[in-house]
């Protein structure tokens, strides 16, 4: 069905959508196949679970989110495609079995919806406070795509893409948002939204005996679910060789190991998305991702506006970083980038502690950047 | 023949019951009738019994320190199959971690078998006390013995709904008991008594488990919760999608550029219609033909204290879903005022205050600054006193049309809103005051 079809059954009736993005991420994560929601309703992640609890095939109330990722891995080893969202609190606790769901290569999607910090912080203001936890979330340094949502459509479409991720690379994958992207409500014309495929797990069909962790040419093991009537599937979370034997350190087991970040890395060219809006006489660049997203989209406008040349680059794959983000900022002779936490630490993901001079941030703490703190930055 | 568990080379001490219990285990699988290899799955903990998976031919995942139960449970929701036998297996350490998890899926009742190998310590980790250690057994970090008494396993997962439980001191044939376990439906779990040969003997020299066990009313029990139903994940096919109609606004083909860019924080208290009143704001908007946004910040408590809604109107898509300096701030009550204190401090353009008259306030900066005073509460009630203030603000600014905003009113409330004292109170609103 498609969704034209779906709302405007009245072709002479011109309707609009008023929504907040939640429900484009449930609807979108359905459509794509995802079968099974399971979380608890932290806010202000407690929407997505509402919708899901409301749209999804199957749904489990998790008392807590050590338990969501659990049954989440449990679920996805029997070839169920899960989903959850959560806060950083909620996050927080379910990291080591982030980590276990990484080494076992089960596929699954995490919707993160950041709040402000530090601990429980406040719970229904925004912040885009947990990029550095990210990147260094996988004991070892391991990289685990991260899409950050940075409008509407993007609702939509990185919703999918996550899952096709998810289900291409076997991981878990990060879905990254905040309050305001799936609280706030807006007005939207949802016949723009193009129709989604359903995606499903590659199964392993051979006869030849089953070797769970033997990686194709993409690095990827195919996968078999737990239980099949065929071959002895064997999964673990600690070092192991190819055929998914606990092994210490042994060459066979730590290149196993290794190729779990170097599937991620090397497949990143089939998941690198952005948005670059470029004026060829520019020489300032604005920088940004997720909700700031739509205060840089405005500014380059108001500067546009006053004939001020400046060129945006909106980054969606923001973890790991692909090349096309560094080689478009060293094209400018001034950068801003714009986050709305304490430090920059996107800015941090990309530099380390050596920033150059060329780039300038703008931050915000407990409140949204507003694009009139972009616009004072670039005409300083 | 076929063989689940290979008994060869157990990866165990000489001696830990681990060895008997398997031994056992194997004998209870080839005793369930048509139960193939394929057909069991062991999920597996940390600790010494963690390592047992690589001695099967069955399917295995191994997991986390105490999380097994939960993986399993994961497990047996999702694959929904009775005829393939979960089972988990842990020690008193692991029980002691994931002791939720255990109670969780007993609370289910699902399809699972959890067995508890109680060696009485955490035996990888140099023989610490666990949750279901005895009283008075001594290890490395207690050499005087442990203080407190141990937690009664079976007794918890009996209370929380399991349809099997059993203690069983690992010594001899109870191989019977686990096939049982095997062939109830739904959660059945057995903690066996063990003494660990490396760390309990060693400080514990002349006990047996039998006796520690008695010693700490941990003794051989069997209770079960007969009939109870086991829990089956619900497969809804065909939800409804979520972009219905209950989100669609039918739009007007009206001259959008004649309606003014506003934007408007409405100020009140929890339970008086703050977040619906904003939204139906933004939706008269819409059905104007322009873009609206709502956004609402309130305590986490929902219930209680302040609720702001912070409503963008524009002749064209709005992208910043934030307001830098509001044309019109509209407070109800005092929490909402309190609330904005802060932005009234800092207002730096042209702003019109509507302000329940009951209400004080100061102003640091009266430039470009218009009040207005009314009675905002008492007209419709304090449960409905923003959408009146809203019809007030739109009647005297003019904003958008009072009738479409009826109309969406009408929409949201239907009969349960009166909406005919609302127009009569708003049209007969008298504005020299």
């Amino acid at each position: 069905m498609s969704i034209t079809n779906s709302l405007n059954s009245n072709q002479n009736m011109q309707t609009k959508a008023f929504i907040d993005g939640s429900r484009l991420i449930v609807e979108s994560l359905v459509r794509s196949g995802a079968d099974l929601f399971i979380g608890y309703p932290i806010t202000p992640s407690n929407l997505l679970y509402f919708y899901s609890s409301r749209r999804f095939p199957r749904m489990l109330a998790a008392p807590d989110e050590i338990t969501t990722l659990q049954w989440m891995c449990g679920a996805a080893s029997v070839g169920l495609l899960p989903v959850t969202a959560t806060s950083f609190p909620g996050f927080a606790l379910m990291i080591e079995s982030i980590n276990m769901a990484v080494m076992m290569e089960l596929p699954m999607v995490i919707i993160l919806t950041q709040r402000l910090g530090p601990a429980t912080g406040t719970a229904t203001s925004g912040a885009c406070g947990d990029v550095l936890l990210l990147k260094g979330m996988i004991s070892g340094g391991f990289a685990v795509p991260v899409l950050a949502i940075s409008n509407f459509l993007d609702c939509w479409i990185l919703a999918h893409e996550a899952l096709k991720i998810a289900i291409n690379l076997r991981t878990p994958v990060v879905l990254l948002t905040s309050k305001e992207m799936v609280m706030t409500l807006q007005d939207f014309d949802i016949s723009r939204l193009p129709d989604l495929p359903k995606l499903r797990m590659n199964i392993y069909q051979k006869d030849e005996p089953y070797v769970p962790y033997e990686p194709n040419s993409t690095g990827v093991p195919e996968f078999l679910p737990l239980g099949n009537s065929k071959h002895q599937v064997r999964i673990t979370a600690s070092t192991h060789n190819k055929k998914g034997i606990i092994q210490s350190n042994t060459p066979d087991s730590l290149q196993n190991s290794k190729r779990l970040h170097y599937k991620i890395i090397n497949n990143l060219p089939s998941f690198t998305f952005y948005e670059l809006d470029e004026q060829t006489d520019a020489r300032t660049l604005i920088v940004s991702y997720e909700v700031t997203s739509q205060a840089a989209r405005e500014a380059v406008s108001l500067l546009r506006a006053q004939n001020k040349s400046v060129s945006l680059l909106i980054v969606k794959t923001l973890l790991p970083i692909p090349d096309i983000i560094l080689q478009t900022i060293s094209k400018y002779d001034k950068v801003i980038i714009a986050e709305e936490n304490l430090t920059g630490q996107y800015t941090e993901c990309l530099f380390g502690a050596n920033v150059p001079p060329k780039i300038s941030k703008v931050l915000a703490f407990g409140q949204m950047i507003s694009p009139s703190m972009i616009v004072k930055e670039v005409m300083a | 023949m076929k063989t689940f568990l290979s008994l060869n080379d157990l990866p165990f001490c000489k001696g830990c019951g681990h060895n008997i219990v398997a031994i056992n285990t194997e004998k209870a699988l080839q005793r369930i009738e048509n139960l193939e290899v394929l057909d069991v799955i062991v999920v597996s903990d940390i600790g010494c019994i963690g390592i047992i998976d690589k001695q099967y031919n069955s399917h295995t995942i191994h997991g986390l320190h105490g999380r097994s139960p939960a993986l399993a449970a994961g497990i047996s929701m999702a694959l929904d199959n009775p005829k393939k036998k979960i089972l988990v297996y842990i020690g008193d350490g692991g029980a002691t971690i994931g002791l939720s998890h255990i109670l969780e899926a007993a609370n289910k009742n699902l399809n699972m078998t959890v067995l508890i190998h109680n060696n009485m310590l955490y035996g990888m980790t140099g023989g610490q006390p666990s949750g279901l250690t005895p009283i008075g057994f001594k290890t490395a970090a207690t050499p005087e013995g442990k203080k407190i008494p141990p937690l009664d396993i079976c007794k918890l997962a009996h209370a929380a709904g399991a349809a099997r439980v059993q203690r069983i001191i690992a010594i001899g044939d109870f191989s019977n008991d686990i096939a049982e376990a095997l062939k109830t439906p739904g959660f059945s779990l057995i903690e066996f008594i063990e003494l660990c040969p490396s760390y309990g003997v060693k400080y514990n020299p002349d006990k047996k488990p039998a006796e520690l066990a008695k010693e700490s009313g941990i003794e051989p029990v069997l209770y079960t919760n007969v009939n109870r139903p086991v829990y089956k994940l619900e497969i809804k096919s065909d939800t409804k999608t979520l972009l219905d109609d209950e989100i669609t606004i039918t739009v007007s083909k009206d001259d959008q550029k004649k309606y003014n860019n506003f934007s408007l924080l409405l100020a009140g208290s929890a339970g008086e219609g703050v977040q619906t009143s904003g939204e139906i704001l933004a939706e008269t908007a819409i059905s104007c033909g322009l873009s609206a946004t709502k956004k609402g910040s309130y305590p986490v408590t929902v219930g209680v204290g302040f609720s702001l809604s912070e409503i963008i109107v524009k002749n064209k898509p709005i992208l910043y879903t934030g307001i830098e300096n509001p044309d019109y701030i509209v407070i109800t009550s005092i929490e909402g005022l309190q609330k904005v204190q802060p932005i009234l401090n800092e207002l730096q353009g042209k702003t019109t205050i509507f302000i329940d008259k009951s209400l004080d306030f100061e102003l640091k900066n009266k430039n470009n600054v218009e009040i207005i005073r009314l009675d905002l509460r008492t007209p419709l009630g304090a449960r409905n006193c923003t959408i009146y203030s809203l019809a007030v603000v739109l009647k005297i600014k003019n904003l958008l049309p009072l009738e479409m905003f009826y109309n969406r009113v009408n929409t949201r409330f239907g009969k349960k809103f009166d909406l005919e004292t609302l127009k009569t109170k708003i049209s007969n609103l008298d504005l020299t005051t």
